[in-house]
């Protein structure tokens, strides 16, 4: 079975964001004086080719860990959905 | 004279400069292609600045699983001298030769230009012709060079005397940020708890040579020759 894994990579809480800083002060200079707390981060998506679900999860971890993310300064979600 | 390998990856722009300046202190210099899997018995390992595979993902991320990198990996393991330069920091930083990352500099712009550093280790294969907290005035040229890392870790590197590099403000009055990238402590490089494994951001063979403008950066390339001849 093929899976669609969707991995939401984040900054980790407490570091400096400057990017995220950045868009806010533009979002605030365009009038969405709303917008605070901005943080920016990076979406992969990828196929999992595996025999179930766990197994694409487990997978999927594996390749966060190792890659896809920096365990010094990043977290990471997980989506797996079957195709 | 140490044999000194270059390693050069796709998107490496300062492996000749490297080589270069290695050369010109008279050691056995030569590139090393990232597929290749054997350092050649060098003495010393170079990962020079660059962008290897165009920063994708985040910087030095696919670098450290090229297969040249096994090798590095076995040269430091037994004590062998590594000197990662900007690019090369970043990869030793991914591939845990080193602790700690590279974020985006705080000012999020590229930077490129001469700042001052601090040697505060002068005990490094790299770094043993300086004098204990020498100045020296280097090139720096990048976008991702603010060094974070966990509180612990840099408690740690502070307790163990790790910082090799610290920018330093030229003189009480100037009018510099001395910082140019918001790193943590002000840290411009640091070593492993062996001391062998060096990372820094500023560009020493950049400022390697009289025409070059600077020559500051000309200790990192003696060292290793110093360091060679005493062993």
């Amino acid at each position: 079975m093929t899976f669609r894994v969707h991995v939401r990579v984040m900054p980790r809480e407490g570091l400096l964001d400057p990017q995220g800083q950045a868009v806010e002060h533009a979002l605030s200079a365009l009038g969405f004086e709303e917008a605070g707390a901005v943080r920016i981060g990076r979406a992969i998506e990828l196929d999992v080719a595996a025999a179930s679900r766990d197994e694409a999860e487990t997978r999927a971890r594996q390749m966060c860990d190792k890659l896809l993310a920096n365990p010094v300064t990043e977290d990471y979600l997980l989506e797996v959905e079957e195709d | 004279m140490p044999r000194v390998a270059v390693v050069r990856f796709p998107g490496s722009n300062c492996d000749l400069d490297t080589l270069r300046a290695a050369e010109g202190v008279g050691a056995d210099a030569y590139l090393v292609w990232h597929r290749d899997t054997d350092l050649r018995d060098a003495d010393v390992v170079i990962l020079p600045g660059g962008f290897s595979y165009g920063d994708y993902l985040r910087s030095g991320a696919i670098a450290r699983f090229s297969p040249i990198m096994q090798a590095v990996q076995r040269h430091a393991a037994a004590g062998g001298p590594v000197l990662g330069i900007c690019n090369g920091f970043q990869i030793l930083c991914e591939a845990d030769l080193l602790p700690g990352a590279l974020l985006r500099n705080a000012g999020l712009s590229f930077v490129s230009k001469p700042v001052d550093v601090i040697v505060e280790r002068p005990d490094t294969a790299f770094t043993c012709d300086y004098d204990s907290d020498c100045r020296l005035r280097l090139p720096v040229a990048h976008g991702d060079g603010r060094f974070v890392a966990a509180p612990d870790t840099l408690r740690m590197l502070e307790a163990e005397g790790r910082v090799v590099l610290r920018y330093v403000a030229a003189t009480e009055r100037s009018p510099f940020q001395p910082n140019p990238n918001g790193s943590a402590n002000h840290i411009a490089g640091i070593c492993n708890a062996d001391g062998n494994v060096v990372g820094i951001m500023p560009h020493p063979e950049r400022a390697a040579d009289r025409l070059l403008g600077l020559t500051g950066g000309s200790g990192f390339f003696t060292s290793m020759v110093t360091l060679h001849q005493d062993s």
